[in-house]
């Protein structure tokens, strides 16, 4: 370097100091990674913690008679399948019958499903009045939580929503190996009910399939093409620009105003039906374009224009070019974008709440103009339901719902590493 | 003074040629600059013409103005006339796609598509509709191939992707991707200067065949190779031609000050 000591000193000195930014730099880097990092542990435990019992569901076994002095063949659905169910449980665990407190506080320890699954039975084949059916039907919500040990036996018990003697029961109960743990399928298999030990997500998950079919195939190659287009077809003048700054704007506006936009524009003016897939997936698919329109546009600008060149100079039309050369190599980039938009659709809640899909829902939509709810709107109705035994099936909901996002990103990530090509 | 309406002088020994580009004050503009002055040159028919200079004297624009290739720069204009066998190239009636595959065009950097080799060389025959079989396809692909001097490394691997050749490969197979259209002209805009001597000593020989049947332009940076391939050269320098003559004459005896002070290295 140089001859001068003087100056070779402050050299070392400062080549130390450029070293000591460094090694804080990478160390600020670790720890912003860390706390992040912390922060999503925290979040994810806190909801698997509150979730994971919402997978294990018990469910009893119990012989019913079907008394035929109750059913009238002709109107099955008039008796009271209940309380014979009732019944049926107090005998079996020597119950005295005639105390009416008693059949009430049998009847908590049961799900109405068991009611019902006697009446299908019944409708189905009349002759079944007078038998003994053997049911098997999810018990109580509260009894479930027992069971599950997140109702506790030392609580006092003006606190807690069991009775000492109801405690006593299921303790019989299991005793005779009447109540069984299980995986809980109803949660995949059926919709929403007003009973927590019934409710299930199908109809949620199934209308925001049915929504998010149809923000696909509107937003994805609407934003394709429009992209497309302004990347390399328009003319760049003031027009284009304009419309470009307006697509950057579109992307930050706030989701529930594209909810206003759909319940006054979709709902209102054209008349569609509220709560329908189809309106949910309009009002997502308006949301989710300019993410695809960005996305498409980054992608097509990283192709090369020594491509273009290639194919324009041996006489391909420009569409040509685009649609062999440019498109292609583009896709990765551009599956990328359409996946993580269709994800952020997914989770989308304010809109539709803005466009009724927050309504109670108990069957499976039937079609994109059916009523229905979806995954995050039902997480937002179950977290405002008042039974204890919604809020474990919250989480799940949540869990579920993380799942599918989890699930499409790493789709997007294959996607991207299959697709992409060197050149 | 320059000879702003040069003819085609054959050197010795040769017969006069045809003009196959007639070029007429041609000026470019991007915007308002203006890239390229009043240059009228001629390029023969079976013969090379390289168009030497210092970097940015619009060679290259030039060039992409025989086969409208500047069409697709937003902004950019040209004026002047371009004749290709007697035809103007920039009238309405001429389609720059039906032009660009009379015209072909070999790049700075090797640009194969990012498909297999036989992809690369069929795509310009397919778009066009040339071949009505596979089977005459494939005899086209082999046939540019082998013009390119390409086949006997390619042969027994057609289906591997275009982008795994040799840089040299990659340029020559650029150049069967050119002739398999089969085009009256093909320009090549700096071909070599992205490749090693021993690929470059490839290209040039290559050339040096081509010209049997092509009418060739070339852009280049290095006088050398204008002075081993070329018949006819033109010195550009700040947008207009300074001196058009027969190669081994522009070289040994130039007329212009300014184009002895290029080729004996004191500027550019």
């Amino acid at each position: 370097m140089t001859d001068r000591p003087d100056i070779r000193a402050a050299v070392q000195k400062r080549l130390k100091q450029r070293h000591a930014a460094e090694r804080r730099f990478r160390l600020y880097g670790v720890l912003a990674i860390a706390v992040a990092v912390a922060f999503l542990a925290l979040l994810l435990g806190r909801i698997i913690e509150q979730g994971h019992t919402a997978f294990i569901t018990h469910s009893i076994t119990l012989d019913v008679p079907v008394d035929p002095a109750r059913v009238d063949p002709a109107y099955p659905q008039g008796a009271n399948y209940d309380q014979m169910a009732a019944e049926a449980l107090m005998t079996r665990l020597n119950i005295d019958a005639a105390d009416p407190d008693n059949a009430r506080a049998v009847r908590d320890l049961l799900s109405p499903d068991m009611g019902f699954q006697i009446l299908s039975q019944v409708r189905e084949n009349p002759s079944l009045i007078g038998q003994t059916l053997t049911i098997e039907a999810p018990v109580g919500d509260s009894a479930d939580l027992f069971y599950k040990g997140e109702i506790g036996r030392d609580v006092p018990e003006d606190q807690r929503v069991l009775t000492d003697r109801q405690i006593g029961w299921f303790d019989q109960l299991e005793d005779q190996g009447l109540v069984e743990a299980h995986f809980n399928t109803s949660l995949f298999t059926r919709s929403d009910s007003t009973q927590p030990e019934t409710a299930g997500l199908l109809g949620a998950i199934v209308g925001s399939a049915l929504m998010l079919m149809v923000t696909a195939l509107l937003s994805i190659p609407i934003g394709v093409l429009t992209a497309v287009y302004l990347e390399e077809f328009a003319p760049k003048n003031k027009l284009t620009e304009i419309i470009e700054v307006n697509i950057n704007n579109l992307a930050a506006v706030p989701s529930i105003v594209y909810g206003l936009l759909g319940l006054a524009v979709f709902i209102g003016w054209m008349g569609l039906p509220r709560s329908s897939p189809l309106v949910g997936g309009v009002v997502l698919s308006l949301m989710a374009m300019p993410t695809v329109i960005i996305a498409t546009r980054a992608a097509l600008k990283a192709v090369p224009p020594s491509i273009r060149d290639a194919a324009l100079a041996l006489g391909a039309s420009r569409t040509q070019t685009v649609f062999a050369h440019v498109l292609p190599l583009a896709l990765p980039g551009v599956m990328t974008g359409a996946i993580i938009s269709m994800a952020h659709a997914l989770g989308e809640t304010a809109p539709l709440l803005m466009i009724g899909m927050v309504s109670f829902v108990p069957g499976v939509p039937e079609g994109i103009l059916s009523a229905s709810s979806a995954l995050p709107t039902q997480i937002f109705i179950w977290e405002n339901a008042a039974e204890a035994a919604f809020h474990e099936r919250t989480a799940a909901a949540i869990l579920v719902l993380l799942v599918f996002m989890v699930v499409m990103n790493a789709v997007a990530i294959v996607l991207r590493r299959r697709l992409e090509r060197r050149w | 003074m320059i000879d702003t309406r040069p003819t085609v002088t054959a050197a010795a020994g040769e017969p006069p040629r045809d003009i196959k580009i007639r070029t007429r004050d041609v000026s470019v503009f991007y915007d308002d600059k203006q890239a390229l002055k009043d240059v009228s040159l001629d390029m023969a028919d079976r013969a090379v013409t390289a168009l030497i200079g210092p970097s940015g004297c619009g060679k290259s624009t030039f060039l992409r103005c025989l086969n409208r290739m500047n069409d697709t720069i937003q902004g950019a204009r040209v004026e002047g006339v371009i004749e290709l066998d007697g035809e103007n190239v920039n009238a309405r009636s001429v389609d720059p796609v039906a032009l660009r595959a009379r015209v072909g065009m070999v790049f700075q950097r090797p640009n194969p598509f990012p498909k297999s080799i036989f992809e690369n060389v069929a795509y310009g025959p397919r778009i066009h509709g040339l071949t009505r079989s596979k089977a005459e396809l494939a005899e086209v692909v082999e046939q540019a191939l082998r013009r390119a001097g390409l086949w006997d490394e390619v042969a027994d691997r057609l289906d591997q992707s275009g982008s795994s050749l040799s840089g040299g490969q990659q340029q020559r197979l650029v150049i069967a991707r050119a002739i398999a259209v089969d085009p009256e002209v093909i320009l090549m805009d700096e071909p070599c200067s992205a490749l090693d001597p021993i690929a470059t000593a490839k290209i040039e020989e290559l050339i040096d065949e081509l010209r049997q049947q092509y009418c060739i332009v070339i852009v280049t940076h290095s006088m050398a190779q204008a002075a081993r391939v070329s018949q006819r050269t033109a010195f550009f320098h700040m947008g207009q031609i300074v001196e058009i003559g027969r190669t081994d004459e522009l070289f040994t005896n130039p007329k212009e000050q300014r184009t002895l002070d290029y080729i004996t290295g004191r500027f550019g």
